[in-house]
């Protein structure tokens, strides 16, 4: 089994997702530079937070163009794990590879504190080992997180139960406090209608140990390797 | 020969910066404004062996792949000799 962390130009989570999978999942990791275009022998790719290409021209828009993620969907077509965090997430909408974009905050502010998500779908192979309604305390910090799609993107989005993580209060609500960004009916994480491309705005790579506050970033990852695990069985 | 292309947020899009802008003109003194909507500009320059209708094809497919998103923005492409 090995995992593999793509590093773009002005990716700056990319040593955080590394030392999760290293550490904490205890799984094979590289690093994948943004030239590379072969994928073959990864079971799951992760794109990883930051500024990719400055964010010139929108979040995430350069990136795509990347010999990568040409692999990267091929490599997503084959039913294989993708999962996007932060710009990550921003870059699997603007590649196609998931639906809707991510929009300025409504509020204009770079936000960049711990929040509280919900799970809204445990029937994917990143939340397979949660439980739908827990709500894990992640960190978020970004500036384009407002998740925002058409009326017809959002009923698909509800009826494939693509929906995977909602902002929420501690106890679990939605409400409109809870949303940092101004996201769609508080979306903060969906994925594609085969379930193997995840994204997400929060960051669980930096919640899975104590000393960072949080370690329910953690689920997340054991569910993906388990997950990767029965594949390979 | 140089294209101009106009990049704009899709009607009902949020435009928390136009917004933004628009308060910040109304404190100006300015208080006639209904609306403003925040966009990006683009100017291609164009080789001049180019015929306008391929200079018109190519930016048209640079706009709609790469300068919007079709999720949330529309474009308009103006061609000028």
């Amino acid at each position: 089994m090995k995992f593999g962390v793509v590093v773009f130009p002005g990716s700056n989570c990319d040593h955080d997702a590394y030392h999760v999978v290293s550490k904490h999942v205890g799984q094979p990791v590289d690093f994948i530079w943004h030239k590379e275009t072969d994928l073959s022998g990864y079971d799951a790719v992760l794109i990883p937070g930051g500024f990719s290409y400055g964010d010139y021209l929108r979040a995430g828009a350069l990136a795509r163009f990347s010999p990568v993620m040409k692999a990267v969907k091929e490599f997503a077509a084959e039913g294989k794990f993708v999962f996007g965090i932060c710009n990550g997430f921003q870059i699997l909408c603007e590649s196609g590879l998931l639906p809707g974009a991510l929009i300025r905050n409504a509020d204009l502010h770079f936000v960049c504190r711990h929040v509280n998500v919900r799970v809204e779908n445990n029937n994917t192979p990143f939340t397979y080992e949660l439980e739908n309604g827990d709500v894990l305390s992640l960190p978020v910090a970004h500036a384009e997180g407002n998740f925002t799609c058409d009326d017809a993107t959002y009923n698909q989005l509800q009826e494939n139960n693509q929906i995977v993580f909602r902002y929420c209060e501690l106890n679990g609500e939605t409400t409109a406090a809870a949303n940092p960004n101004g996201a769609r009916d508080n979306i903060s994480g969906i994925c594609n209608i085969d379930r193997n491309v995840l994204g997400m705005m929060p960051h669980p790579e930096r919640a899975c140990e104590d000393l960072l506050g949080s370690h329910d970033g953690l689920g997340i990852f054991r569910s993906l390797n388990h997950a990767i695990e029965m594949v390979a069985v | 020969m140089k294209a101009k292309v106009y990049v704009t947020l899709k009607p009902g899009v949020l435009d928390p910066q136009g917004k933004a802008i628009h308060h910040s003109v109304e404190l100006m003194g300015y208080k006639s404004l209904a609306d403003i909507r925040q966009g990006k500009y683009f100017e291609i320059a164009i080789d001049p062996s180019a015929t306008e209708s391929e200079a018109r094809q190519s930016v048209e497919k640079i706009a709609s792949d790469v300068l919007a998103n079709p999720v949330i923005e529309d474009y308009r492409v103006e061609i000028e000799q």
